[in-house]
Parts: structure tokens; C-alpha cells; sequence
């Protein structure tokens, strides 16, 4: 029953997700490499999408997962399944502990919890720039993540995809130390890239 | 049945209105909400939002279930957050259907490519920006490098880490309490 399978992936990854959309993407990532559902690569593109439409971007992205499953039903119950934690919990927090942000516990479980999640993401972070920004072969998760390594014609230098690398570099700069740049909306720079992918056609194709 | 209606269709409308996740909500939010429909005063916006940010989940999700919570009970809750999530269903639903129509293109796929590099500059930057907010000692310091390396080697559920980390903060403070 592929509805509850969903249903209860996207339960999990809604109950323990902490800080918001991105936060949801370990998540996600894992659920990719643990079902065979979708690939990491369409998993960033469903990301790239989410981040260029209107609504929270972990919305968007359980839609989009859910709808690349089982169509429009996989997206609702895909949604319905990251929410259902959200309802469950504020409302217990809202009907029985008022003061829930002053509970000692709540600040000092937040304490670890927050630094983890940031190491969730950045391991994600990682996993996604050795994909995209190398040609490394990365098999399966049981046989480690360096075990085959796959050496091109263009020797140590062809493992590194050197036009996403500098298209990787240009976009770092212009998002954190451009000035009239660094403020704009990802969508701006999503567009940039696509247009760049296909001038310089990045796919090979 | 009118004022849950026009809860729904409110959080739908601020469902459509935010765009780029969570954070980008709270100035509309603070217009709807506590301004046109005096659902909330500015103070417990706040307040939703923070413990939106400290509950699991969305947090535009989070923020919606509180003030539709407060405003009409459990009822009003689950509307406004069906109502915030329902424009991401149908939007994203058709684009989806009509990008994997085209996914095989020569233009779809280099854009794509393209714009996977994009992704890997946009998650970095989330990592660092969250590195900032969430690293503020050692013990955290420790923790994320410990589930970062953790996590990338070893085959492991998210939800480990994230469940050992919080057990983990509780023990750290506890003991620096004691300690102190």
C-alpha cells in the first residue's frame, strides 16, 4: 500500500525536521536512497523548483516528492503526512503548556538539537556538491562513499566537473559578497543558472 | 462555517503570498493577521513564531496551526493549515506534471543541470546562515561536526541524530547547571 508507505515517511520527516523547509532535506535525501523512490538528482531538481514557486518551500517540496510517487493523490497525502505532526503538536502545545518556550527542557533538548540539524543539512550539503560538482561515482551507500572511483580520460583533473565548479564559484560570490546582488531572491539566481546550463549546455546533451 | 471558511482562505491567500519559505511570512502575517483580521495581537504573533521555529515541522505550518488554533479551537487549526498548504498542492502539482513532460528536452536537461549547481550554492548558504544561529560554543560546535561527519559516512536514519542530539543537549546543559 504505497498511500500509507507515503503517508508515514512524510510523518516522520515532518515529526523530526527541526528549523523549518530545508531542514526537511536530509530528510528527504534519505528517503530517496532508502525506497528507491526518486533519484538524488530530481530531488534537486524538485528543490530548485520549490524555491522558485510561491508557498513554504518544505511544502513544496513534499508536494512535489509526493506528486513524482503516486501523482496528485501522492502529493496530497505526501502533504497531509508532513503536517499532521505540525497540527498534533501545536495543538497539544497550545492547549497544555502555555509557557512551553520558558519549559527548561524544551531550551535545553533545542540546545543540541539545532547544531544537529545544521550538520544534517550540511551533510546533505556534501552529499549534493560531490554529485553535481564531480564525476565521481558514488555506487551505494553500504559500499562507502569513495569506493569506486571511475578516472576519465581527463585524469585527476577530469573528476571535477570544472564548468559547474566555476559557475558554483561565480554564483558564491554574487550571493554572499556581490552587494547589489547578494539580496536578491534565489529565484534570480536559479533563473541565471538555467539559462547558463543551457547556453553552455551542462548536461552534455 | 463562515469564519472557518474565511480562515482557510486567508492562510491560502499567505500561502500563495510567501514565497521563499517560513521567514519570508512574518510581514504578512503581521498585516493579516493581526492588523485586517485581529486574529492575534502583535505579541503572541511573536511568540507563535518563535515556538514555530522551535517545534518540528514547517514553520509557516506551525504559525498557521497556532493562530487558526486560537482563533476557532481544533477545527480552526487544521484549516488554517490545510488553507496555508492548499496553493502549494495545486501549483506545484501542475508544474510538476508539466516538467516531467518535457524532462526529456536537451534544453530541460542542461537547464536543469545548470540549475543543480545553483542548489549546491543555495544549500551551502542555508548551512551557513543556520551555522551561525545554531553553533554559539564548543559542546555545539562538537555536536555538529560529530552529526556532519556522522551522517555523511555512515548509513544512518536522520532521525537518530536528531533523537541522540536532543538527549544529548539536555545532558550538556544539566550538567553545566550542576557544574556551575
Amino acid at each position: 500500500m504505497i498511500y500509507l508507505r507515503l503517508f508515514w515517511e512524510f510523518f516522520k520527516t515532518g515529526l523530526f525536521a527541526i528549523g523549518g523547509g530545508m531542514a526537511t532535506l536530509p530528510f528527504l535525501h534519505d528517503m530517496g536512497e532508502a525506497t528507491g523512490w526518486f533519484t538524488q538528482t530530481q530531488l534537486m531538481n524538485m528543490l530548485a523548483v520549490s524555491e522558485s514557486t510561491p508557498g513554504p518551500i518544505g511544502i513544496n517540496m513534499a508536494t512535489y516528492v509526493g506528486f513524482t510517487i503516486a501523482g496528485v493523490p501522492g502529493a496530497v497525502i505526501a502533504t497531509l503526512g508532513e503536517v499532521t505532526p505540525s497540527i498534533i503538536v501545536i495543538l497539544i502545545i497550545a492547549a497544555l503548556l502555555r509557557n512551553f518556550r520558558e519549559n527548561r527542557y524544551v531550551d535545553r533538548a533545542f540546545y543540541g538539537l539545532r547544531p544537529a540539524s545544521t550538520g544534517l543539512i550540511g551533510a546533505a550539503c556534501v552529499s549534493v556538491v560531490f554529485e553535481v560538482l564531480t564525476n565521481i561515482v558514488v555506487t551505494s551507500p553500504e559500499t562507502g562513499l569513495f569506493n569506486q572511483f571511475q578516472l576519465g580520460d581527463g585524469g585527476l583533473a577530469g573528476l571535477i566537473s570544472w564548468p559547474g565548479l566555476i559557475l558554483a564559484a561565480v554564483l558564491l560570490a554574487l550571493t554572499n559578497w556581490v552587494k547589489p546582488t547578494k539580496n536578491l531572491h534565489p529565484i534570480v539566481f536559479i533563473a541565471a543558472s538555467a539559462v547558463v546550463g543551457v547556453v553552455f549546455r551542462f548536461a552534455g546533451v | 462555517m463562515k469564519e472557518l471558511w474565511t480562515l482557510f482562505w486567508t492562510f491560502a491567500k499567505m500561502g500563495v503570498m510567501t514565497f521563499g519559505g517560513g521567514m519570508a511570512m512574518l510581514p504578512i502575517l503581521q498585516r493579516e493577521v493581526v492588523e485586517n483580521k485581529h486574529w492575534a495581537t502583535e505579541e503572541e504573533l511573536t511568540d507563535y513564531y518563535a515556538i514555530g521555529q522551535c517545534t518540528p515541522g514547517i514553520i509557516a505550518v506551525n504559525t498557521a496551526t497556532f493562530i487558526g488554533q486560537k482563533y476557532k479551537g481544533i477545527a480552526g487549526g487544521i484549516v488554517a493549515t490545510l488553507g496555508v498548504v492548499f496553493p502549494s498542492l495545486v501549483i506545484i502539482s501542475i508544474l510538476a506534471g508539466l516538467i516531467n513532460n518535457f524532462a526529456d528536452l536537451a534544453w530541460v536537461q542542461n537547464a536543469f543541470a545548470g540549475i543543480q549547481v545553483c542548489v549546491c550554492v543555495l544549500i551551502f548558504n542555508a548551512t551557513v546562515k543556520l551555522l551561525k544561529k545554531s553553533v554559539v560554543d564548543k559542546p555545539t560546535a562538537a555536536i555538529f561536526l560529530a552529526v556532519l561527519v556522522g551522517s555523511t559516512v555512515m548509513d544512518v536514519s536522520p532521525v537518530w541524530f536528531i533523537l541522540v542530539a536532543a538527549v544529548l543537549g539536555i545532558l550538556l546543559k544539566n550538567w553545566e547547571v550542576k557544574g556551575a
